[in-house]
Order: C-alpha cells, then structure tokens, then sequence
C-alpha cells in the first residue's frame, strides 16, 4: 500500500513538472502580450516530431536534439508573430483570439498531410529503461524529462531576472506604455517572448518524444490542460505556473489513483473552477 | 432558317428544364447510386479512418469492376439489375466526434442525396449518425461498430454485419473456460479496463454481465478517458488489484500508452486479453515487440487464407492498391458495402423502402464473406447479422496470428504471458 502511494506520488512529480514546462512557455507569451496561444499544443506536436525526425533520417538521439528543437520552435513562434499574430494585436479582441486558433488547426492538418496520422515512437532513446528504487520502479526517461524540466525552468526565471533582455520581458509584462516610454522596443519584446514561449515547448517536445507517441493530434489535452495551468498559477505567472503544473500533476494521478480513473480530469477541470472561483487571480497572480 | 433555329431553342430550352426531371429518376438511377461513408478523416483517429476508407474503396471497386471473386456483385460490372449501374462514394469526415455523426449523415441525405449510409467506425458516432438517417428514412449498413445497443433501438432502417461487444465479451469468457478445459490453466479473477465512452463503457458492462455467469471474480473494474496524457493512476489500481486476466477495451492512444505503462511499471497478470485498439495497425509499429503475447478479439486475421483461399485473393488485391495488408479494420469496413450492394441490386431500385425490405430478406452464404462466419443473416427484430461471430488473434513474433477457437488456431497460444522482465 505504501509502495503503491509512493509509486503514484513519483508519477505526479514526473507528469506534473512537464506539464509545467509546456505551460511556462504559454504564460510567458499570455503575461507580455495578453494573447493566448492556442496553437501551443501544436507546437509541442512540431517539437515532439523534429525530434522523432533527427532521430528516424540522422539517429540523433532527442537528448541532443533538444537544443535543434528550442531552435526550431523559436523560429517558428517568431515567424508566427511577425507574419500573423502582430497584424492583429492593435485589431480587435475576437480577431486575436481566432488567430492562433487558426494557426492550430493549421498545423495539425499540415502535419496530418506531411506525415500522415500515423503514431511514431521513438524506440530505442539512449535513456529508456527503468530503475527500481526499493520496490518503486522509476522511467529513466520521465526521470530524465522531468528533472530537465526543472532546470529549464529555473533557467527561464533567471533569465527574465538577471539578464537585460530578460528585465525588458519583465518590464513590458508590468506596463506597455512604461516600457515603450523608457526606449524598450516593446514590438522586438513581443516576438522574443512569442519566440521563447515556443522554444520552452520545443524543447518540452524532445523530453516528451523520448517516452510519449508522436502523432499530429497529440498537443490537445496538453495545450488544454496547460491553459488550465496558466489560469490557476496566475496569468503571466512563470513562478506561479510551474507551481499549478506540479499540483495539477498531483490532482490527476492521485485523484484518478483514489477516486476513479474516468474522473481524473473531470476533478483537474474542477479543482481549476474552484481556484478560479476563490482566487480570478490564480495561485501566484 | 429563322423558324428552325426558333424551334430549336425551344427544344434545347425544354430538354434542359426536364434535365433535373431526368436526373433524379432515369440517370442517377442507372448510371451512378450514391452511398455516404463516414469516417474519423481527420482527428484523433484520422488513421484508423484512412484504414476503413480503403477496405471500403477497395470493395466498391470490386462491385463496379468485373473480378473472379465469389464476393456479392464481383463477376459483374456494376449492379446487373439497374443496368449495370454504378456504386459512387460519397465521403464525409466525421471527425470522431459524434456531433459530426449526425450533421453529415444529414448533410449527405439531404444535400448529397445519398440512397443509402455506412460506416461509421466508432460506435457512439454511428449512433448519432444513424439517428439521424433513421429519421429521414435511409438504410444504414453498419459493419465496423460493435456496441450491442446499436441494435437494441429496434430501428428500421438500421442493419449490423459485423458482431457486437455481447458476442465479443461472451467470446472472452468461453475462451477462458476453454482454457481450464483443455489447456488446464486456471483463471479465477479478471479486472475490467475500458474506456469511457458508448464503446468501452458497454463493453465494461457487457463484461461485468458475463463474469458473474460465467464464474469469474471481477477485482477491479476501471474506466478512464481514451485521450489521457498520462494512465501511471490506472496501472497503479491494476497492480494493486492483482488480477488473473486484464480485459481491456480501448481505442489506439491508450492501447499504445497502457502498454508502455504496462512494461514500466511491471504489470504481469496472466493474460491480457483485450479489444480494438490493440488490433489498429498503427498498434505494432508503434510498440513494436512490446506488443507479443497480447490477446485481442478480432473478426479478421490474414492466417484465415489458409482455410479461406478468398482471404488470401482479396489480400492480393489489396496490397497491389495500397501496397498494405489486409488488417482488421480495413476487412471489417469493407464488407458493408457489398451488403447494400447486393440489397439495392434484389431491389431494382434505390427506394428506401423496398431497399430495407430487400436488407431483411439477406442471405449471403458463408463463402461469400471474408470471415470464419456461415454467412450472413439479419434477425428480423434486432436486424443484427445472427452469424457474426467472434475469433482471438494473439501477437507472436510482431504479427497476429489466431489462437481461439483453438480449432480454427493457426498458432499455439502462448499462456501466462510471459513477464515483462523476462523479455528482452
């Protein structure tokens, strides 16, 4: 009994600290441009398959794609704000609301046409197996996911902190009118978040392909549950989304362990509702 | 020279007022009738859809073309009764979702005017898409769908080939008794893992009914949601739980996902017998070795061919048109086609009504069908296909093979499943 209890408290860890990953990257781009992302979990499809690709045409393994796949995915979030989503960010509130929805069922068919509907796995990761800890087997490569997740994210607030760049982020997030007036140029600031926000979930897809299928619907539960994760650790909160994702992670696996599995993000939605209900400004907000 | 070109224009005038006349009755009578098939073209299960849509094709071009098959309407071009006319497909994206279920099964009576529906894969989609041609009273052929109240909503117009999750279950548990029968192997207690909608939760149900008559002991009976990121909480109940024998009912996600979950977190019940998704072909490809030794209840398996030579002849067929083999879904979609066929052909006409009249008096022998089955019958209450019946396949060596009923076995089965840790 308490193997099992300590087993499932290893697994909300695991799947909670992704979950903070790919939501880290949506409230950044959320805090400094009040935009939602909802094509954030079709970039976490393009990330997931960059690396299936490195892997299938080169054998590079995704550990070593992930700096390919931040890379990657911050071009893509860059272009995308250039050519789309800043032609509607004077227009109006709808119109920025519809566009990356737009951008996400784009995505999702253009890589149902490239790459067919087909699941991929990637078999043979450097980090697969498991290790036994006492009588609580532990994935290497959730491990491996989980434990990078962490350091990214720390990465990411140190960042936003320490570096200059980073302290312009931070202030546009606080004030747009300030910061333009103090000669930050808010547009460039925009689309280095937007760019960022989608490396984070880029590099969220290479931990993710080491372990997860890989088929272009697989971002919609992630990108659902990880607006879910924004709205509860606070809008534009990185502290406070890193928080939500572990508690979320916490909420689904023990609620699905001690009530019942078919539940599991019913209770996640509800636990959301609540918060929001008692606190509109989220954990951290 | 005047008067003529005047007459002329009226004629031209006239024939092309009547045109819709003759469209509607002699022309698109003769020449082309149109069937909906609707499957999941795009969305979560886009390639499970993809699989349906090529047994389907693949069927339609056999009943236009003349080919040396003993399959309904195969020697012939076309429909010999209504002129030799043609079978057009009329596709609609259903997207998975049951919503769309019933917007394009009216979308495609309606607009496309379609003489008759099939598909649609997944049951509860089926459900509301049938609902909806049921009221406009068109006849629905179904041969994919398997939940048992499809055929409980004493419909009219609606008819199943395929076997539903009733049989399916009951199937599950004779296998089991057989077991103990001829292979002494004991199984006392099964856990029931489905998942949560009208597929999974009417198998649940199913199998919870046929445990207590049969004698089992059901220790943990679990439903989940089949799009779930992560099923760490559902293996956990398992393992907890301890079962003999895991029953699970799922779509392609979770089958591939429990799998992976199954190995790492060493879940070792003697047997995994399991339905669906298991049998996708996306299924092998994706966990590749990590799949041997699952049980999964099928229709289909290419091994029939070595009692069957039309398995292996249409097999050939197919993989000269999509350079694939034959697999479960793919067989399954492309038997209702040849059913409506063969109706609307006894018919002699696309009325819905005589069409139905002509669907209840079916009777297709045995070697005409691609499976194990004595043909195919409809029971005039239920209107389901009273000889489907169900076969086991278990995974060896990446490859399915039939192992129950053990006298139809193409392969021994290979019983306890041997543990995770022993297989490298």
């Amino acid at each position: 009994m308490f193997d099992q209890l300590l087993q499932q408290i290893v697994n909300s860890l695991l799947i909670g600290s992704v979950y903070s990953l790919v939501a880290i990257g949506l409230t950044l781009i959320w805090g400094v441009m009040n935009i939602i992302n909802f094509a954030h979990g079709d970039f976490l499809m393009i990330g997931m398959f960059i690396a299936f690709w490195m892997y299938t045409l080169y054998g590079i393994d995704p550990l070593l794609s992930i700096p390919l796949c931040a890379a990657g995915l911050f071009l893509l979030g860059y272009l995308v704000y250039r050519f789309i989503v800043s032609k509607v960010m004077g227009g109006p509130g709808l119109a920025q609301l519809v566009v990356t929805f737009g951008v996400s069922i784009f995505l999702a068919n253009f890589a149902v046409m490239l790459w067919t509907p087909d699941f991929r796995l990637i078999d043979h990761p450097l980090l697969s197996g498991t290790w036994m800890i006492g009588a609580v087997p532990l994935s290497i490569p959730k491990f491996a996911a989980s434990l990078g997740s962490v350091i990214v994210s720390a990465a990411v607030v140190l960042f936003l902190r320490k570096t200059k760049t980073g302290k312009a982020i931070l202030a546009t997030e606080m004030n747009r009118d300030s910061a333009l007036l103090m000669g930050i140029n808010t547009d460039r600031v925009n689309a280095l978040s937007f760019g960022i926000g989608s490396a984070l979930v880029g590099i969220a897809g290479a931990f993710l392909s080491m372990y997860y299928y890989i088929y272009p619907q697989v971002g919609g539960l992630f990108g659902l549950i990880s607006f879910c994760i924004v709205a509860f650790g606070g809008f534009g909160s990185i502290e406070g989304a890193f928080l939500a994702g572990i508690v979320i992670g916490f909420v689904q696996t023990l609620g699905g362990y001690f009530f019942d599995p078919a539940y599991k993000y019913a209770i996640v939605f509800m636990v959301y509702l609540i918060t929001v209900w008692i606190r509109p400004q989220g954990l951290l907000g | 020279m005047g008067k003529i070109r005047r007459r002329e224009f009226l004629v031209a005038g006239m024939s092309l007022a009547a045109t819709p006349l003759l469209r509607s009755t002699a022309w698109a009578q003769q020449k082309t009738i149109k069937i909906g098939a609707l499957y999941p073209l795009t969305g979560n299960l886009a390639s499970t859809g993809l699989d349906c849509r090529r047994g389907v094709e693949l069927a339609v071009d056999i009943i236009n073309g003349k080919y040396d098959l003993n399959l309904p309407l195969a020697k012939t071009e076309g429909l010999p009764n209504l002129g030799g006319a043609k079978i057009e497909l009329v596709w609609a994206d259903t997207k998975g979702e049951p919503k769309n279920g019933q917007a394009e099964a009216e979308r495609l009576v309606t607009q496309d005017k379609v003489v008759a529906c099939i598909g649609a894969y997944q049951s509860a989609v089926t459900k509301t898409a049938s609902q909806a041609t049921e009221r406009l009273k068109i006849p629905y052929v179904c041969s994919d769908s398997s939940s048992p109240t499809l055929t409980e909503r004493d419909f009219k117009y609606f008819f199943r080939v395929s076997p539903h999750d009733g049989s399916f279950a009951k199937d599950q548990f004779s296998f089991l008794k057989d077991l103990e029968k001829t292979k002494k192997q004991k199984v006392e207690t099964v856990a029931l893992l489905y998942e949560n909608t009208e597929f999974g939760a009417n198998v649940g149900k199913e199998e919870l009914k046929y445990a207590q008559e049969f004698g089992y002991k059901v220790v943990a009976d679990i439903s989940y949601a089949a799009n779930a990121t992560d099923v760490t909480s559902e293996v956990g109940r398992l393992i907890k739980a301890n079962p003999d024998v895991l029953m699970h009912a799922s779509y392609i996600t979770d089958a591939i996902l429990f799998t992976k979950t199954f190995k790492e977190m060493g879940f070792n019940p003697k047997g995994f017998v399991t339905m669906a998704g298991y049998i996708e072909p996306g299924y092998l490809p994706a966990v590749k070795a990590d799949g041997n030794f699952m049980i999964i209840r099928s229709t289909f398996a290419l091994d029939l061919a070595k009692k069957k030579p039309l398995v292996g002849q249409v097999n050939e067929l197919y993989k000269k048109k999509f350079n694939l083999d034959l697999g479960e879904n793919a067989s399954r979609s492309f038997t209702a086609p040849f059913i409506i066929a063969d109706a609307i052909n006894r018919a002699k006409t696309t009325d819905a009504e005589t069409v139905v009249k002509a669907l209840r008096e079916t009777n297709i022998p045995g070697d005409q069908v691609l499976y194990p089955w004595k043909g195919v019958q409809f029971d005039p209450k239920t209107q389901q296909n009273i000889y489907a019946i169900g076969t086991l396949v278990q995974i060896q060596d990446q490859a399915y093979h039939t192992v129950w009923p053990f006298e139809s076995a193409a392969k021994d089965l290979v019983w306890p499943f041997p543990s995770w840790k022993s297989r490298k």
